[in-house]
């Protein structure tokens, strides 16, 4: 199912927590709402369920106009983030619990319920576990148990709520993976909200990159990684780093010194000049790049980071340099970033 | 908690560090203190109930819980229980319903009103409805007018036993909701559960311990009341004498063994309510709110 969220804002008490937000979500799609606490990802997730309702716009489902729905009618599948099974009843009776409240016609016999319920318990692999209480269960297992109980209803929509934010590191990127594969195979429109980046990138099919109730980018991990569209997402997803500039005569200034990057089209004046600290190439001399004095190195994994002080204005920034590389304290380095992107000055 | 090397040292205090431990002596001068305290105030009491009211025998006993005056105040007691404590436990889960689920304006004054009728004298929650269906109170005429009887009758014990108990099941019920949030109501919801499916399979079992445990609470009160009561009964004996009252009436009027007879029954009551009370908390301790005001 189709999902469009059409220019919506939502305020609580007059303060508003989502500022127009539009979002075409495709049918079959995993999509992540990836935002620090704050950026409004859970609001737009519960507004698309119908547990909350829009200040203005409008949500639809296929061509459906859902906004004025309730949650009832909606049938989207709602995972919370703290799974909130019904704890008196066993495993079965929370996965059956939405058929079994299904009025007349439409509600299955209890054998029927019994069997699908059983169903998805082996759909999330947790088959032999039907007669346990949710306070039996393990963290990941509550989880499972929550994802089939929301799929039983057979909803047009599948929504998480920060699915793995209670577990602890490995059961999340098991569950990951799981998650991906169940999706693969059973082909749910699924939303998902985390503040995550390394879930989101990994996870989704697109990432919706979210900031004070505002969608800052909408794209793929490589759009998203490779080419950041504000100074927010630069900084919020992997590494970065940033140095004030100028541009003059379509070129990039730094203090007095162009630094051999062309930028013909942004506007004359202050900037600020974003990179990947990885995304450099290490100059010998230096005729137009950016030179530094190591003030600080330390060890990431696989490489060493350095802290450069550059020019007279104490302006430092990370870049990533080769282990085996002699610069030591003190030492000068010259580089030049690969991929850049620059920002109007604040 | 001791590690287990340090339990191996001290065996006797396994629970407890040797920091806040007392040396033996003050704690065998606690220990009495509470016990005799105890004995005196509580269990003493409680004895004399039964000794007196057992004073003239058996055959006394039960022929004086024959006597038809007390047979009526009996009756009117379970009455008035059987229809204030039901009241209540609707009252009681609608204000708990409507403070730990939902945001409005003037909630905390809501929440402080609802403890009122602990903070106000019961003979204050008594005169209120005198001075309000009396003959001169202020619905008074308009009552008379229209033949309805208020107080000195059913109706008004009812409505002072009401009052004063209205707590009990709010009290219990507010922090216990207001802990389990609206979480697995709004997940009933999206499974497409309707409200009053959401309230019978996912609320009402989730609070159904603390909901017993504010009730039985509360049904000792109605029971037990007598400032209020006695405001508003006018002490008609056969008519509107609840068990309380016809014990202050019984023992005034010398005739110890009445008296005792049926305050063994209101003692046996309180005996019956601390048992189950205690079985609660001990099996659904966890299940039941954590604040403790009474």
């Amino acid at each position: 199912m189709e999902v469009r969220v059409v220019n919506v804002r939502k305020e609580f008490e007059r303060f508003p927590a989502l500022h127009d937000v539009s979002l075409d979500i495709k049918s079959g799609e995993l999509i992540a709402l990836l935002g620090p606490s704050g950026s409004g990802k859970t609001t737009l997730l519960r507004l698309i369920a119908g547990l909350e309702r829009p200040t203005k716009g409008a949500i639809f489902f296929g061509d459906e106009d859902a906004s004025q729905k309730s949650i009832q009618e909606r049938n989207v599948g709602f995972v919370f983030q703290h799974y909130a099974l019904f704890r008196h009843m066993t495993v079965a009776d929370n996965i059956g619990f939405g058929l079994k409240v299904r009025h007349g016609a439409a509600r299955p016999r209890a054998q029927e319920i019994r069997r699908r319920a059983l169903e998805l318990l082996d759909l999330v692999q947790l088959s032999g576990l039907e007669k346990r209480y949710p306070a039996q269960l393990s963290g990941g297992q509550r989880q499972r148990v929550a994802l089939a109980r929301a799929m039983a209803i057979e909803p047009k929509v599948l929504l998480l709520d920060e699915p793995f934010g209670a577990l602890d590191a490995q059961v999340r990127r098991e569950l990951r993976r799981w998650l991906r594969e169940i999706h693969d195979r059973t082909g749910h429109t699924t939303v998902f909200v985390t503040h995550d980046q390394e879930e989101a990138l990994e996870l989704a099919d697109r990432v919706v990159v979210m900031s004070q109730g505002r969608i800052e980018q909408v794209g793929t991990a490589d759009d998203i990684y490779d080419t950041p569209n504000s100074p927010f997402v630069y900084s919020f997803i992997g590494e970065s780093s940033s140095l004030p500039v100028k541009v003059e005569n379509g070129e990039v200034w730094i203090a007095d010194r162009p630094i051999g990057l062309e930028a013909p089209h942004a506007p004359p004046g202050e900037a600020v000049l974003y990179f990947r600290p990885h995304d450099v190439d290490l100059l010998d001399g230096c005729s137009g790049c950016i030179a530094g004095t190591v003030a600080a190195s330390r060890r990431v994994a696989g490489t060493r980071r350095v802290e450069l002080e550059i020019g007279g204005e104490r302006q430092r920034v990370e870049i990533e340099l080769p282990i085996d590389h002699p610069a030591a304290q003190k030492s000068r380095v010259a580089f030049r970033p690969r991929r850049w992107k620059l920002f109007p000055a604040a | 908690m001791a590690d287990p090397e340090i339990k191996s040292y001290e065996p006797h205090h396994e629970s407890q560090s040797a920091a806040v431990t007392e040396s033996r002596p003050v704690r065998v001068a606690l220990t009495t203190v509470t016990l005799v305290f105890l004995g005196v105030f509580l269990l003493l009491p409680l004895i004399i109930v039964f000794k007196e009211a057992f004073a003239k025998g058996v055959g006394a006993y039960f022929q004086s819980l024959g006597d038809a005056d007390t047979r009526s105040a009996i009756r009117l007691t379970l009455l008035v229980a059987a229809i204030s404590v039901p009241l209540n436990l609707v009252f009681g889960l609608s204000a708990a319903w409507a403070i730990a689920k939902f945001e409005f304006k003037g909630k905390a004054f809501l929440t402080t009103l609802i403890d009122l009728p602990f903070s106000v004298s019961p003979v204050i929650s008594g005169l209120v409805y005198v001075l309000l269906f009396g003959a001169q109170g202020l619905l008074g005429e308009w009552l008379k007018a229209h033949g309805i009887q208020i107080l000195f009758a059913v109706p008004g014990i009812v409505l002072a036993t009401v009052f004063v108990t209205f707590p009990f099941v709010a009290r219990e019920l507010i922090p216990l909701m207001q802990e389990q949030g609206n979480g697995d109501e709004e997940a009933a919801l999206s499974l497409g559960a309707n409200g009053w499916q959401a309230f019978w399979y996912v609320t009402l079992p989730n609070i159904k311990w603390g909901l017993l445990y504010g009730v039985l609470l509360c049904n000792a009160r109605a029971m037990g009341e007598f400032g209020a009561v006695s405001v508003v009964s006018g002490h008609i004996r056969g008519l509107t004498n609840t068990m309380p009252l016809h014990v202050e009436i019984l023992y005034n009027e010398y005739n110890a063994v009445g008296a005792f007879a049926v305050a063994s029954l209101l003692a046996g009551l309180a005996l019956v309510t601390l048992v189950l009370k205690t079985l609660l908390e001990m099996r659904y301790g966890a299940e039941i709110a954590a604040t403790r005001g009474h």
